[in-house]
């Protein structure tokens, strides 16, 4: 406890315990919605083109990386996700072939126009995570607060919308929703939380921040708005344990994180099993 | 003036045409039965009715005022619903979201108005329910209340019935056709001749041979075809 305490006055802690619990919130709005779409892996096809972007980035060292990373990732995930429906190359595969040649790629750029000494070590840490987040300036954490803010800002306004056009995007449109519109939304927002969320676990392992706390909370609730609220809460609590495990053990940040929600999933299992779920 | 005017209407796929030459119209208070065999163009047909996918050829002309978010849909389920976890209430409601314009939240009125949807189909009690875990006969009401919430003049119906035994099928349609004698025009596709026999009052029967007008003209026109069927 008292280490803890040693640790909190250091404000690069308290910038990853602030970023941590934010970056949890947003990853976790929408994990429902993608798990349900069958979009699961999309963070991680995302990530690997935010990969490539960074490798870009550094290559012609431009300043805030954010700036090419960002637009680059919204554009991937709009095409991905429009890929969804009626069209050659299915959502699977597109993700597979975007998320794998992004990654090749990036690694290719790094390896042949790199200039740092420590290759291995920032690749590492670009796909893992592991220290970035203890190393945010001020700036990245006010850029974080914001984009965050944004995101949970949209999903509340338009969360009745998400729903309707998840559940079922044929009657949405029917009746005259402009579900294009949405969509790009999601695919805007989905976008802005992989690059949001490479600080705190690294691209390798985004896709659990994403979809452990909505597969969780499916398995105890029975209404959307239980699973979406129960989310967002597990989803925080296993990062703010993840990172205060990780600082007292000296474990790396991502992994750590990803570790907790596992056994949270397993217990939410064994709960809801026990249990036969609290339905409504 | 008619809801609903067709004229000359072809429909299909990336521009090859499964369908052409279709004129009908849908009237206030009308019951439609679309007919024909599996891959002829019904669900098809019906998607172009909704806007869902675009018309080859010919025209669809709404009448009589007739808005987009005035009409109700029942689509067949889709296998991400299987495991949605979602309420009854949420599923319900959501039939008024084209009604809530640029507000983000529904309004008293429009929860209101899903309280009473629910109640005629009979499902006030399965409200906080969650819908996986219903009976088949009792995802189409929910489904039904739902689409209820965004009819106002038309409600369309894609195979209603599929997939229900049938004590539930009967019940079904008499609740259709309940929502019918309130003066809702129905446009609904069947493969069951007897139910569409039965409860509507206008055929349209699609495949290789056309037909549209009202039940008793078809009755005399596919007299062979029906005593077969009978038989």
């Amino acid at each position: 406890m008292d280490k803890l305490i040693l640790y909190m006055q250091y404000p690069f802690v308290r910038y990853a315990l602030i970023v941590g619990t934010l970056i949890a919130l947003c990853s976790s709005l929408l994990g429902v919605t993608l798990v349900l779409k069958r979009f699961s892996f999309i963070g991680d096809g995302l990530s690997h083109v935010a990969f490539g972007a960074i490798a870009i980035a550094s290559i012609f060292s431009i300043e805030g990386k954010m700036v090419l990373v960002l637009p680059i990732t919204i554009i991937s995930a709009i095409l991905l996700l429009r890929t969804g429906q009626n069209t050659r190359v299915k959502g699977d595969a597109a993700i597979a072939m975007i998320s794998v040649g992004a990654l090749a790629f990036g690694y290719l750029l790094m390896n042949l126009f790199g200039t740092s000494a420590n290759l291995t070590g920032d690749v590492c840490s670009t796909l893992f995570g592991s220290t970035s987040i203890l190393t945010l300036t001020q700036s990245e954490v006010w850029i974080c607060v914001v984009l965050s803010i944004l995101v949970v800002v949209l999903f509340i306004l338009f969360y009745n919308k998400l729903f309707a056009v998840t559940f079922d995007e044929n009657f949405a449109k029917a009746i005259g929703t402009n579900v294009n519109g949405y969509n790009l939304l999601i695919a805007t927002v989905i976008a802005i939380i992989i690059v949001l969320s490479m600080n705190l676990v690294g691209s390798l392992l985004i896709s659990a921040l994403i979809i452990f706390p909505a597969l969780s909370a499916m398995r105890l609730f029975g209404s959307f708005k239980k699973v979406t609220v129960f989310s967002a809460f597990i989803s925080v609590v296993c990062a703010l344990t993840g990172i205060f495990i990780s600082i007292l053990a000296g474990t790396p940040v991502g992994s750590t994180i990803v570790a907790t929600q596992v056994a949270a999933f397993a217990v939410c299992c064994l709960v809801g099993s026990v249990m036969g779920g609290i339905r409504t | 003036m008619a809801l609903i005017t067709v004229k000359n209407l072809a429909i299909g796929y990336d521009s090859q045409a499964i369908l052409a030459g279709l004129s009908f119209e849908v009237n206030p208070g009308d019951y439609l039965c679309i007919i024909g065999e599996n891959g002829s163009g019904k669900s098809t047909l019906m998607k172009t009715l909704l806007g869902l996918s675009s018309p080859l050829d010919g025209e669809i002309v709404p009448g009589d005022g007739l808005k987009k978010n005035e009409i109700g849909y029942l689509p067949q389920q889709t296998f991400i619903q299987r495991d949605f976890p979602v309420s009854v209430r949420e599923i319900v409601i959501s039939g008024c979201q084209s009604k809530m314009g640029f507000h983000p939240f529904y309004s008293s009125k429009q929860r209101k108005e899903a309280e009473k949807n629910m109640e005629k189909m009979g499902i006030t009690d399965l409200a906080d329910r969650c819908y996986r875990e219903l009976s088949g006969g009792q995802q189409q009401r929910v489904l039904l209340a739902r689409a209820l919430c965004a009819a106002e003049k038309v409600l369309l119906l894609d195979e209603p019935v599929s997939g229900l035994d049938p004590d539930v099928t009967a019940e079904m349609y008499e609740l259709i056709k309940s929502l019918n004698d309130e003066g809702l025009a129905i446009i609904m596709i069947s493969h069951d001749i007897f139910a569409a026999m039965k409860y509507s009052d206008h055929i349209l029967h699609i495949g290789d041979e056309l037909f549209y007008g009202t039940k008793e003209n078809y009755l005399i026109y596919a007299k062979e075809d029906l005593s077969k069927w009978i038989n």
